[in-house]
């Protein structure tokens, strides 16, 4: 594991954990946040029937590296009716919020920011701060516009928390565990022992649990979207109506924040998504390593899969955000109370019995 | 304890991304829920009317055009035709089925521009990009025609400034097989995507007793079911030679006259001007274009109100002449201007949300409101 | 379907010196000329009253007839003096497919028309555009103001033919 390897290094316990918890970020998630808005202009154009940028390096690789630039270099604007102290906190503790949660995402079986055992409930509190910051900066603002994208994404958020959560009971119920990284290593080996098909062993339970397990999946997938505000549920920063919601004061790095963490949060799903249900960074068809006899090769496999399955998701959101129209804030609102809660509780309810009875 | 609530009045615009143009909309909210909408107009006045009066009966068709900026062809076509009634010209056939041509193509152009906002409006982006693209091919049919893509100068009185390019009815006939399987993937794309009807249907519903007190014409009126089409009702250059249907909203997902009819007619229309186009393509004659340009516009003194079917609805052109080569008052009926009117009273009662919802389907260009 | 003929005879026989004539003599439209403290109630005779139900009004247009005496002012401007301003409205009924024109002329100095803004809701915002334009007042208008110019307006009315642009506006130089 990476943190012995780092306690040898340092000689310090909380010097290596800190490390190794800051490690994700900097090696994966500041590259991603890079890569995906990049990914996401070039998806869009294409589905679009246009290029993207192709001027900044070969086919606008370098694009984001140009904009980062620009971000840095523009003025940063403060109003002088807002709100000076919580205008300025509020990107950070959306940025700190998003981040966060990659400290006990697995990438794989050695990489991993910070083993907790609470590892599940560590993310969904600390994403819940983000709608501190962003009522914060709703509020701080001094905008209407602002304010009524702040409140409509509060609302949002807090409301599609509820089927999140029942649904990472589901899960918790069949994996008896919190830890993702041991729900990740329970779903071991090839694609048909992930939790989508009903987790290992080839019992009655598990084709039972099959169809359920899908819809968790789905439904835990809108419902984190949901969380993060793309199109269709991008309410609270429609850009038709609310010019762009909660951020709309905000200019040069302190939006920038924002916008990094949009994309931290955009892979953050994915990685829940597929560490939950589709086997974490488990390979679906067993590890080249194993095959060649070179253990070596295993975590970096692992880190590849895992890599793959969260840029699919990514992708996945882009395909939605580009080809559907947005809810209304009542609909979205019906559409969580009426349908993903009461769907989520019966799951619920029928994987609890599945559970006690075979 | 009691918590003291007030009215919010949000400002909308004039720089607003959904406001299409410099509106502005002062909108009273208890919450998300409108109880007033109150559109202030006037930040794109030109004076297009005391222009008018300053120029030459010619000079003014390029004025014509800046007013409904998406559909100049038509602006100008509706200028000419009052100029000739009042002087009483006869255009010579193939003028007439340029016209026309140029008309159609720019009619399915506008909707184009309109559907595709609307889409953006709602929140679906690709659309927009998709309807911009299809226009594309329109404008360069345009820029063979007349050398411009936006503002023609194109349709003069008495005639048409020159002749088409020699590529352009091949080139027409085959945007019209091209464009017809691209209003089957709008309408698989957006129209009847569940999100967007649920967005649209039941929303800012216009019944057509209200329609008609109010004077709104065009794909507006039509969808609250009546079938009043001008090209049909009170055919004007050779509209009665073709043959095409007329279609009207009928509440086929939520309540007629809604802000989905108001989306649907217009792609229906689309389809009708493919047709008409088709026809005139095959009936043109040759013949020259430039023959009944009258040298001197001097009008008889008198006074004329002709209108024309445009994108939009009724564009009425009220000429007064004093039988100088100046008009003495140019009065345009600009079909946004009466169409938004009526935007506060299908606002009351719904979000934030559906104004914008409402205000794209009612289909405005402020260039035309404010003149 | 009714012509202009029977239209006015109608309106002759109903209201007597409030219309006053029927021009036809002009081309290309013929107009019947009403008296404008009268237009209220000829329109609402021509909304209601069984064949002719005049359910639309297309248009709703003030102009500067320019027929007064042209005279100078102290600063050596041509203004008008007297003459009138008029308005004309043009009807359609889509029941019986039929079209009139109306005129109204008033009074230039003191120009007062009666508003026929509750019978058609369209001539709200036009004969805003009305007042705005040429100072044409209507009467009974429920909210008068200006629409295109700006609501502070205080130069006068810009299609009046005898219009001058003012030098500043708030502070701002008007022709640039």
């Amino acid at each position: 594991m990476m943190y012995d390897w780092l306690y040898n290094l340092t000689g310090s316990e909380i010097l290596a954990a800190v490390i190794q918890s800051l490690l994700p970020l900097f090696l994966f998630i500041l590259p991603f946040a890079l890569f995906a808005v990049l990914l996401e202009r070039k998806v869009s154009a294409h589905m679009q029937d246009r290029l993207g940028p192709m001027r900044v390096g070969y086919h606008g690789i370098l694009q984001t590296v140009a904009d980062i630039i620009k971000l840095v270099q523009k003025e940063d604007i403060i109003a002088r009716d807002n709100d000076k102290l919580f205008f300025n906190l509020s990107p950070l503790i959306v940025f700190m919020g998003s981040y966060a949660a990659f400290a006990v995402i697995p990438f794989s079986s050695v990489f991993l920011g910070s083993n907790i055992d609470l590892g599940l409930i560590f993310i969904v509190a600390v994403t819940g701060l983000v709608v501190a910051g962003i009522l914060m900066g709703g509020w701080a603002s001094n905008n209407k516009y602002s304010l009524l994208g702040a409140m409509r994404s509060a609302a949002q958020i807090i409301s599609y928390e509820i089927p999140t959560m029942m649904i990472i009971i589901v899960v918790i119920m069949l994996t008896g565990t919190l830890n993702l990284y041991t729900m990740s290593e329970w779903q071991t080996s090839y694609f048909w022992n992930w939790l989508i098909f009903g987790g290992p062993g080839f019992g009655l339970a598990k084709f039972i649990l099959i169809p359920f397990m899908m819809m968790s999946a789905l439904i835990l997938f809108i419902s984190t979207l949901a969380e993060v505000n793309p199109t269709p549920f991008d309410i609270p920063e429609a850009e038709s109506e609310l010019v762009s919601g909660y951020h709309t004061e905000y200019s040069g790095m302190k939006f920038a924040m924002f916008f990094l963490a949009e994309y931290a949060n955009m892979f953050a799903v994915s990685a829940i998504l597929s560490a939950l249900f589709f086997g974490g960074f488990q390979s679906p068809f067993g590890y080249l390593g194993n095959l060649f006899n070179v253990p070596a090769l295993i975590p970096f496999e692992q880190f590849f899969w895992f890599t793959a399955k969260g840029i699919f998701f990514v992708f996945v959101q882009m395909w939605l955000r580009w080809t559907l129209p947005r809810f209304r804030v009542d609909q979205l609102m019906t559409f969580c109370w009426k349908y993903l809660i009461p769907f989520a509780f019966v799951i619920l309810i029928i994987v609890g019995l599945i559970t006690v009875l075979l | 304890m009691s918590l003291k609530t007030e009215e919010m009045i949000l400002n909308m615009g004039p720089q607003h991304p959904s406001t299409h143009g410099v509106l502005r909309l002062e909108l009273k909210l208890e919450g998300e829920i409108i109880t007033d909408v109150i559109p202030h107009i006037g930040y794109l006045h030109r004076c297009f009317e005391k222009h008018a009066e300053a120029m030459t009966y010619p000079q003014i068709i390029p004025y014509t055009d800046r007013m409904d900026y998406l559909a100049s062809m038509y602006n100008e076509f509706g200028y000419v035709l009052a100029v000739e009634k009042l002087m009483g010209i006869e255009v010579p056939e193939r003028v007439e089925y340029i016209r026309v041509i140029m008309g159609e193509l720019q009619r399915i152009a506008s909707h184009l521009v309109a559907l595709g906002t609307y889409g953006a409006d709602i929140g679906a982006f690709t659309p927009f990009l998709f309807c911009f693209r299809d226009r594309e091919h329109i404008l360069h049919l345009f820029e063979i025609t007349s050398g411009a893509r936006l503002l023609y100068n194109y349709i003069w009185i008495g005639g048409v400034s020159h002749d088409l390019h020699p590529d352009f009815l091949r080139l027409t006939k085959e945007f019209v097989d091209y464009f017809r399987p691209k209003v089957k993937e709008l309408n698989e794309l957006l129209t009847f995507n569940q999100i967007f009807i649920d967005r649209t249907a039941n929303v800012g519903v216009l019944p057509a007793e209200t329609a008609i007190n109010y004077g709104i014409t065009g794909p507006n009126l039509r969808a609250s079911g009546v079938k009043w089409d001008l090209r049909k009702d009170d055919p004007y250059s050779i509209y009665d030679r073709f043959d095409f249907e007329i279609p009207v909203g009928n509440g086929e997902k939520g309540t007629c006259g809604d802000c989905w009819d108001r989306y649907y007619v217009r792609v229906k229309e689309m389809e009708e001007s493919l047709k008409i186009i088709e026809q005139a393509i095959e009936q043109i004659p040759e013949g020259d274009v430039t023959s009944a340009i009258p040298r001197r516009v001097k009008p008889p003194a008198g006074q004329v109100y002709s209108r024309v079917e445009n994108p939009r609805g009724e564009l009425g052109y009220f000429i007064i002449s004093d039988g100088s080569v100046n008009p003495k008052r140019v009065k345009v009926r600009a079909p946004s201007f009466v169409n938004l009117e009526v935007l506060g009273e299908l606002c009351k009662g719904h979000m934030v949300a559906d104004v914008v919802a409402i205000l794209g389907s009612i289909d405005i260009v402020l260039g035309e409101i404010d003149r | 379907m009714k012509t202009p003929e029977e239209i006015f005879e109608a309106l002759k026989n109903k209201f007597g010196e409030a219309v006053i004539n029927l021009a036809t003599d002009q081309p290309v439209d013929p107009y019947i000329e009403v008296a404008p403290l009268e237009v209220d109630k000829v329109c609402k005779f021509l909304f209601e009253e069984e064949g002719f139900e005049f359910n639309s009004l297309l248009n709703l247009s003030g102009v500067d007839d320019a027929n007064g005496e042209k005279v100078k002012d102290e600063n050596d401007n041509d203004i008008i003096k007297g003459g009138t301003l008029s308005v004309f409205y043009h009807l359609e009924s889509t029941i019986h497919r039929h079209k009139i024109v109306l005129k109204v002329s008033t009074d230039r100095e003191n120009p007062e028309v009666s508003s026929v803004e509750d019978i058609w809701r369209t001539a709200d915002w036009h004969e805003r555009e009305a007042y705005d334009m040429f100072g044409i007042k209507f009467l009974n208008h429920h909210n008068l103001i200006r629409i295109l110019m700006p609501y502070d307006w205080e130069a006068g009315y810009p299609l009046r033919k005898d219009y001058q642009n003012p030098e500043f506006y708030k502070g701002m130089k008007v022709p640039y």
